[in-house]
């Protein structure tokens, strides 16, 4: 089913800046032409359906404490499989994605204490017997964090 | 840093805010805050960039954008974060970072990731980058997700 042009000008203009006041979906429905129950009621059903995956605070979690760190994998074609289910097998591997490269799985570490992410790493190294690339942000820049729909 | 408060009130908003009229006073009665102290404690964390955002988190996948491809670009250093700035301002790209260059395999340090309807839309998105970034940018490829192996949500304890 399509997203219909209330779901659409609901998405794209609640990717962010939702108020942080008492009644904020009857402040953020007026600028969107909405009534406050229909704009709680859309919400719903665009999770529901699975459209949006979460409604609420989307947490950075490094500045919780925590530590992430992207890496990379060259895996031979024929053990893909095999070493997919053994990376995927630690906790702290949040992520894994296969991509068009010959690194090509590429997935992302996180933990709360820094030093584990060496450990995961060296772990995954001795267990694939595959040199992992760790990709750690060296910085960062602004992105609006929206996309249109 | 977050104090233990700040913490409650990260687990009680995890899987998403309340959809009822008065969400934060909700959180509030969850976590034993008043709903106005729970208000300056999210405008504080907001502040800080603890929280990034707080709104609707499209699935890609659910709303029309299928492919998924993370440009990668290789900028000479000294250029990077004149290059990040106007790449990240781009409103199809949903995370730009500097990242190590492994050498001789990997020779990419600006990553963007762009989102888009199709492979096809995603490449012109790409050739669009390219020209923002012009000559800056020695070499530059696009990685298609092929498969999402594993996905779980952060988690954080209280």
């Amino acid at each position: 089913m399509p997203l219909d042009p209330v779901d659409r000008a609901i998405i794209n203009a609640l990717q962010g800046g939702f108020p942080l006041t008492p009644r904020p979906f009857r402040d953020a429905g007026a600028a969107l032409g909405l009534a406050e129950d229909e704009l709680i009621a859309r919400i719903r059903r665009l999770i529901d359906s699975g459209r949006l995956s979460r409604f609420g605070p989307l947490w950075n979690a490094e500045k919780l404490g925590g530590e992430v760190c992207l890496a990379a994998l060259a895996v031979p074609p024929e053990r893909f499989e095999a070493v997919a289910e053994q990376v995927n097998a630690h906790p702290e591997v949040a992520h894994n994605y296969e991509r068009t490269h010959a690194l090509n799985m590429w997935f992302v570490v996180s933990a709360e204490k820094p030093e584990r992410i060496a450990g995961v790493i060296a772990e995954i190294e001795a267990e694939t017997g595959l040199k992992v690339h760790p990709m750690p942000k060296l910085q960062e820049f602004f992105v609006g964090f929206r996309v249109e729909v | 840093m977050l104090d233990a408060l700040d913490r409650h009130i990260v687990a009680a908003t995890q899987a998403g805010l309340p959809l009822v009229p008065a969400p934060y006073r909700a959180v509030g009665e969850a976590v034993g805050l008043a709903e106005a102290e729970v208000i300056a404690r999210l405008d504080r964390l907001m502040a800080s960039g603890a929280i990034r955002r707080i709104g609707v988190v499209p699935n890609h996948y659910a709303v029309g954008l299928t492919a998924n491809g993370m440009s990668v670009w290789d900028v000479a250093d000294a250029a990077v974060a004149e290059a990040g700035a106007r790449v990240g301002a781009l409103d199809f790209v949903t995370h730009c970072y500097e990242r190590p260059r492994h050498l001789p395999l990997w020779p990419y340090n600006l990553f963007a990731m762009v989102h888009g309807r199709t492979r096809e839309e995603v490449r012109e998105k790409v050739a669009r980058v390219a020209d923002l970034i012009g000559p800056a940018a020695r070499a530059h490829d696009v990685l298609f997700s092929t498969r999402i192996l594993k996905k779980t949500g952060l988690r954080i304890a209280a």
